[in-house]
């Protein structure tokens, strides 16, 4: 049983996956937010290695990315973060990260020395399915899982390919579009976690537009076998700029209250998948 | 999809998955219509009576005087809108139409390709967003005020440094939440398949013409074929014409900017690494981790970190060679080309003509060069005169 399904079969509701970019808004105070979210009860984290180009991501994500930057984080800084987070706590630990930082390092031995840090998946936000091997076989190699990402237009024969080819979790995107805060959940969402549920037993997780403890429970009540949240939680770090502990304290009581809102699994999720 | 749009181990389309269906889209209808009768009747048409194919291979006397052996111009510069863009956007925008979307999206640089794009929005009768880096927007002000005259929304982008690269983030960060009803009219011969093949085939009556009209005038086909690259679509239009044609050589001409010993260039294959960026495999301006570097030219349409993937390999394959002008040498030879001949060359194109320049005393008097005027200064005199003001002694 990999760590996932460990994870997922051990909860009795939807896994909390906050998501922060790494080393935002620089690499001790994002080492101490990404602490905390796991003592909130984060049950999976996210990660993504700033980018200078994130096309997937929205303005939110951006901003961290290039604050991350500014604070000179590298792949390589980013793999000893991941190492201490895990240091502090063994809990599974997804890469999010654009392919050109994977090709200059050189794909192998990035996820063979992600692999050591203690991660547990990754998923190439600019690498889709039908180029799935370029990272799927040296992953395998690695020891590590692989995610891809599903999306409200994906036709129902990629999704069972996508399926196929992931190990971890299908990362499914709540609508169509960018990373970021939305005002009301996509009614995208429980259409494609339904289509997903009929077409595999992979566990799926939703991502993209996750605002608040209510779009969390919606999203649990879809069927989601986990929920990501990241703009809402990385809004936080760029809300008070100069203040860590105010960072710290908005995402414990954010995650807190998510975690509380989420729904025990049972026969009434079921239905309403 | 049908093809992986390879060229050798570049190209592909590293894009975010939201992206692949409208990108499948568009290869089908591309696939569909490419050859459709219908399809070719009304391009052509367009071309013809719209744009005003072909243009001239013109015999720049004075200038060829200048520089010691015999120079063509391939006129892109005369066609309407200023500027081969219009070729592509014609043909994409006939695609879009005939796939029934009502909606375009574009990013620019120059302004050339916005300018192109909001033609064909106005002509179509389309709603057309148009995304500019914002330093862009400054220094191309007189292409944005034609953009909004024809009707299109002008989007500034303030990310980044504010130029090319921005700008086709943002439009494609737009094209995930609007792929539905909008077509993403990609303006270089980059980014991910199927674009650098629909925008090299749109672009080949370039390379095609040219091929017919040097046998025409000079009796022979040239010894050498010299464009800018940028993104590289002007380019590959014109090379495309003489690729079968071993003994024409091809030189791309990228921006040198202040030179290839600083880091303010955009000269991405004769200093770039291979990586990927905004969906395709190809040469990059980045550090040693991966991030895309700052890139700086004159010609805003060449300030770009990127290159599209089929120069990637024709420079890996010998096919072509790539080298690069600075700043200074193509606002020496704006002065000098303008003067001679009477037309105000684009900076993107005068990059071409200042390599041209440079090879004076090295080429054989018998040397026939093409070089494709891909479009006209006019949009460029606030940034020569920033540059090189003329003050009573210049003049």
């Amino acid at each position: 049983m990999n760590p996932y399904q460990s994870c997922f079969s051990k909860l009795n509701r939807a896994a909390l996956i906050p998501f922060f970019v790494i080393g935002d808004p620089s690499y001790d105070i994002s080492l101490q937010l990404v602490k905390a979210a796991v003592d909130a009860g984060a049950d999976i984290l996210e990660l993504g290695i700033p980018f200078s180009d994130p096309v997937a991501d929205g303005p939110t994500i951006q901003k961290a990315d290039l604050r991350a930057l500014k604070a000179g984080i590298t792949p390589a800084k980013a793999l000893q973060f991941i190492r201490e987070i895990t240091a502090y706590k063994p809990i599974p630990i997804g890469l999010l990260v654009y392919y050109n930082l994977l090709v200059q390092y050189g794909t192998e031995r990035f996820l063979q020395d992600f692999k050591k840090a203690g991660g547990t998946s990754v998923l190439v936000a600019d690498l889709s399915i039908d180029d799935a091997d370029e990272i799927a076989i040296p992953a395998k190699k690695a020891g590590l899982e692989t995610v891809f990402m599903a999306t409200p237009n994906t036709p129902d024969e990629r999704l069972r390919r996508i399926a196929e080819k992931t190990t971890g979790f299908i990362y499914t995107v709540s609508l169509l579009g960018t990373t970021g805060e939305r005002q009301a959940l996509s009614n995208a969402v429980r259409p494609l976690v339904a289509r997903l549920k009929r077409l595999t037993d992979k566990p799926v997780c939703v991502g993209f537009g996750i605002s608040t403890p209510q779009h969390a429970c919606e999203v649990a009540r879809a069927g989601a076998d986990g929920v990501i949240i990241g703009s809402r939680i990385v809004k936080f770090i760029e809300e008070a700029p100069d203040n860590p502990e105010k960072m710290r304290e908005n995402i414990t009581r954010f995650l807190s209250e998510v975690r509380a809102a989420l729904p025990p699994k049972g026969p009434t999720a079921k239905t309403d998948a | 999809m049908k093809s992986k749009g390879r060229f050798g181990p570049f190209g592909g389309y590293y894009v975010p998955e939201v992206l692949i269906p409208a990108l499948e889209e568009i290869e089908a209808a591309f696939e569909q219509f490419r050859e459709d009768p219908n399809f070719l009747k009304d391009l052509n048409a367009l071309y013809t009576d719209y744009a005003g194919r072909p243009t001239p291979l013109y015999h720049a006397r004075r200038f060829s005087e200048e520089v010691g052996f015999t120079v063509y111009l391939k006129r892109e510069d005369l066609l309407h809108g200023g500027a081969h863009k219009i070729n592509n956007t014609l043909g994409q925008g006939l695609l879009a139409r005939y796939m029934g979307k009502t909606k375009l999206i574009a990013e620019t640089g120059a302004g050339q390709h916005g300018l192109a794009t909001a033609i064909v929005g106005a002509l179509f009768g389309m709603e057309t967003k148009i995304f500019m880096g914002a330093t862009d927007v400054a220094r191309q002000n007189v292409n944005v005020h034609k953009m909004k005259l024809l009707g299109a929304e002008v989007i500034p982008v303030e990310g980044g440094t504010g130029t090319l690269k921005d700008a086709i983030n943002e439009a494609l960060r737009y094209w995930t939440a609007h792929v539905e009803d909008t077509f993403y009219l990609f303006g270089t011969a980059g980014g991910p398949h199927p674009y650098p093949t629909i925008v090299r085939h749109f672009q080949e009556p370039i390379g095609r013409e040219a091929r017919q009209q040097c046998l025409e005038k000079a009796g022979r086909l040239p010894d050498l074929v010299t464009a800018c690259v940028g993104g590289g679509s002007n380019a590959i239009g014109i090379f495309s014409g003489f690729l079968n044609d071993p003994q024409v050589q091809l030189v791309g001409v990228e921006g040198g900017g202040k030179g290839l010993h600083t880091t303010q260039h955009c000269a991405t294959l004769c200093t770039g690494t291979v990586g990927v960026l905004h969906g395709a495999r190809t040469y990059l301006l980045q550090d040693e981790n991966g991030q895309i570097r700052d890139t700086e030219c004159i010609s805003a349409g060449l300030d770009y970190p990127g290159v599209g993937p089929e120069h990637a390999y024709l420079k890996e394959t010998g096919r072509a060679r790539y080298v690069s002008v600075c700043d200074e040498e193509v606002l020496d030879t704006f002065f000098l080309f303008s003067r001679m001949e009477g037309i105000l060359p684009a900076l993107e194109s005068t990059h071409a003509l200042a390599w041209l320049v440079r090879q004076k005393g090295l080429l054989p008097p018998d040397t026939i060069a093409i070089a494709n005027l891909s479009g006209r200064g006019d949009k460029d005199i606030d940034i020569v005169e920033h540059h090189r003001p003329l003050t009573a002694r210049s003049l």
